[in-house]
């Protein structure tokens, strides 16, 4: 099986800063991590291909850092990996993202399955992993926690609320992971030195067939007016009481002397 | 002088740093408590390489240096000291003599699954009555026809039972004294070979330590390590090399203490204010950090000057010394910054201090390295 992992390089912390003057993510002085979710994506293809053979590639688009990224997955046990990079990817909103990402897909050539994690931690949209899928013209099904693949069949428990869904499709296909469908395997010291010496090739909006407009900040649609961080709600007060009868008077007694009803 | 880690080095402290906090931190007191030893852990770290790092490719290492690997002995012991010298005991004390004394046979028979994780090895030199003075075997080897008869035991052997490889040294001639120790390989499982009773230790307690005992163990002639009478030389060269690791392990012990010292002192009101606000703890943590340091280049240069191919063996017994008594000083500094707290089980510093005692004792107590420092600077 020919395996593709897109992976995203993130900020290693929840209290992401931001910019409030450029509404950009202030990344300075923030360690650089796999995101969390993709690392459960290369985990499932790395058993995809344990089991069915095959090869898993990684890619990623982002700057010329973002190829420690691909080195640690190389370290963990990806076969290839490939930076897709250029100032004309700059700007990005998933949609270019997502189109520049196909386009680097469709110069790998025969594709029988590509993996993302259902979302980055860092703008947490969950799309460009969909919007991928469309791109390629692919079938695609989202929050997968289990993956089984018999020929062409695959067969995916897909996780909502509820439950699951049992959704069966065939390869190529695009699946996007949750984190309960396996736990990452952690970097070897053979795997790092392996990485450490391993070339990873650019490549450039030279080296892809795209179309210039829809690429980076002129492709795309979404345009960010302001980034902040949302005000710490306060917590709410809990009325403990022995019966509601009594909790309720309490609190209508509250309401009253808040003017509220 | 080059001072800092290169970008590999730091990869690596990186990789073991977070499964030692993933896989091997959270279970730590617990083991301590139970005086278990993880076959898990130790299997867990053979996948990883951690066993393989500084052995060649074709030994089924991942050909990295001596640094690095006491950059892991040092992170897996912040989190768990008996992990760290379990890791060590395969490597230092059973991959490497076989490695550097063994034939090509002998390396693609044993050191190989040490390298790949596959196996773990051991040291079986102490004797009831030959701690220090190693010439003092009783332990004897006959050579009759194609092998050799093993007779004797062992003590406080690291790794006993649960290693599958183990470097042993026996008298093949009495009258030579020194020169009449050799080393053989001995694997678990031969006829004969056993394990008497569990060590009840003071600290080090999810590190396995047994007793070997040998009763007519048939070893053949192709498990004579090195040549007859070779063992001695064996013994220390590679003691020398093992106690960086101990070096390592201490430092990593030291280390963990500190950084509970600070956490702690940061967060502990008397007085209306953390007590790190006070000079006198204050100035305790900025000396166990000073101390740490120190101790710390000691270390980096010893295996520094391995990975160069220079002498080492005064550098090494020198970064043993000074890391082992200074973890004692600092882990005996953190159960008093952390004052009744320090000395409850429910805190881990208690366990560092019994910890860090072991790392002063063996692969030669620091009176023995003290010899060898006095004997190195005296000649």
């Amino acid at each position: 099986m020919e395996i593709v992992v897109c992976v995203k390089q993130v900020p290693d912390t929840t209290e992401v800063k931001i910019d409030s003057v450029t509404n950009t993510l202030i990344r300075q002085g923030v360690p650089s991590i796999v995101n969390p979710f993709d690392k459960h994506a290369l985990e499932a293809a790395l058993q995809l291909k344990e089991k069915h053979g095959g090869k898993v590639t990684v890619v990623t688009m982002g700057p010329s850092q973002a190829k420690d990224a691909l080195k640690e997955c190389v370290a963990i046990g990806a076969d290839e990996a490939i930076l897709v990079s250029d100032r004309a990817f700059g700007g990005a909103d998933t949609l270019a993202t997502s189109y520049t990402l196909a386009c680097a897909i469709k110069k790998l050539g025969k594709v029988d399955m590509i993996i993302c994690g259902k979302q980055a931690i860092d703008g947490d949209t969950a799309q460009v992993g969909p919007e991928m899928a469309e791109h390629l013209d692919m079938a695609q099904v989202t929050c997968v926690s289990k993956i089984e693949v018999e020929g062409n069949q695959v067969k995916v428990e897909r996780e909502h609320e509820e439950g699951y869904e049992v959704v069966e499709t065939q390869i190529p296909v695009l699946l996007t992971v949750i984190k309960s469908i396996n736990e990452p395997r952690f970097p070897t010291i053979k795997g790092t030195m392996k990485a450490n010496k391993k070339e990873i090739p650019t490549w450039t909006a030279d080296d892809m067939e795209v179309d210039p407009g829809q690429l980076g900040l002129k492709g795309s649609p979404t345009q960010v007016r302001r980034i902040f961080t949302p005000p710490q709600r306060v917590q709410g007060e809990i009325i403990k009481s022995d019966t509601a009868r009594e909790a309720a008077a309490i609190l209508a007694g509250k309401l009253l002397t808040a003017k509220i009803v | 002088m080059q001072i800092n880690l290169t970008d590999e080095q730091k990869i690596m402290q990186k990789l073991v740093r977070d499964f030692a906090e993933k896989e091997v931190a959270p279970g730590a007191a617990e083991r301590d408590e139970k005086e278990e030893f993880s076959r898990e852990i130790a299997d867990a770290m053979g996948e990883m390489g951690f066993a393989g790092i500084c052995f060649p490719e074709k030994y089924g290492g991942a050909e990295a240096d001596v640094l690095s690997y006491i950059l892991a002995v040092e992170e897996l012991s912040r989190a768990d000291s008996g992990v760290g010298i379990t890791l060590s005991a395969t490597v230092s004390l059973c991959g490497w003599p076989i490695y550097s004394f063994g034939t090509e046979e002998q390396k693609q028979k044993y050191l190989v699954p040490l390298a790949e994780g596959a196996k773990l090895g051991a040291f079986g030199l102490t004797e009831p009555n030959a701690g220090t003075d190693a010439a003092g075997q009783q332990t004897i080897a006959e050579f009759k026809d194609d092998h050799y008869l093993l007779n004797g035991s062992k003590i406080f052997i690291t790794n006993a039972g649960e290693a599958e490889i183990y470097v042993v040294f026996a008298m093949t001639d009495r009258s030579k004294g020194v020169k009449g120790i050799s080393a053989f390989i001995v694997e678990k499982g031969m006829p004969g070979f056993s394990f008497g009773k569990k060590e009840h230790k003071m600290g080090i307690h999810s590190s396995i330590t047994n007793e070997l005992i040998f009763q007519d163990v048939k070893v053949p002639k192709g498990n004579l390590l090195g040549k007859e009478g070779e063992g001695f030389k064996i013994a220390m060269a590679t003691l020398d090399g093992g106690r960086i690791g101990v070096a390592a392990q201490a430092l990593g012990i030291a280390q963990a203490a500190l950084d509970y010292a600070v956490k702690y002192s940061k967060e502990r009101v008397q007085f209306g204010k953390p007590i790190a606000a006070n000079q006198a703890i204050a100035f305790m943590l900025a000396d166990m950090a000073t101390k740490i340091d120190a101790a710390r280049l000691l270390v980096y240069r010893a295996a520094c000057l391995k990975d160069l191919g220079l002498p080492y063996a005064k550098e090494a017994a020198m970064a043993k010394m000074f890391a082992s008594d200074i973890a004692m000083e600092v882990t005996s500094d953190a159960v008093q910054i952390f004052g009744g707290y320090g000395y409850s089980r429910e805190y881990p510093v208690e366990r560092l201090m019994r910890d860090a005692k072991i790392t002063q004792i063996y692969e030669g107590t620091n009176q023995v390295q003290r010899m060898v420092i006095s004997g190195s600077i005296l000649r």
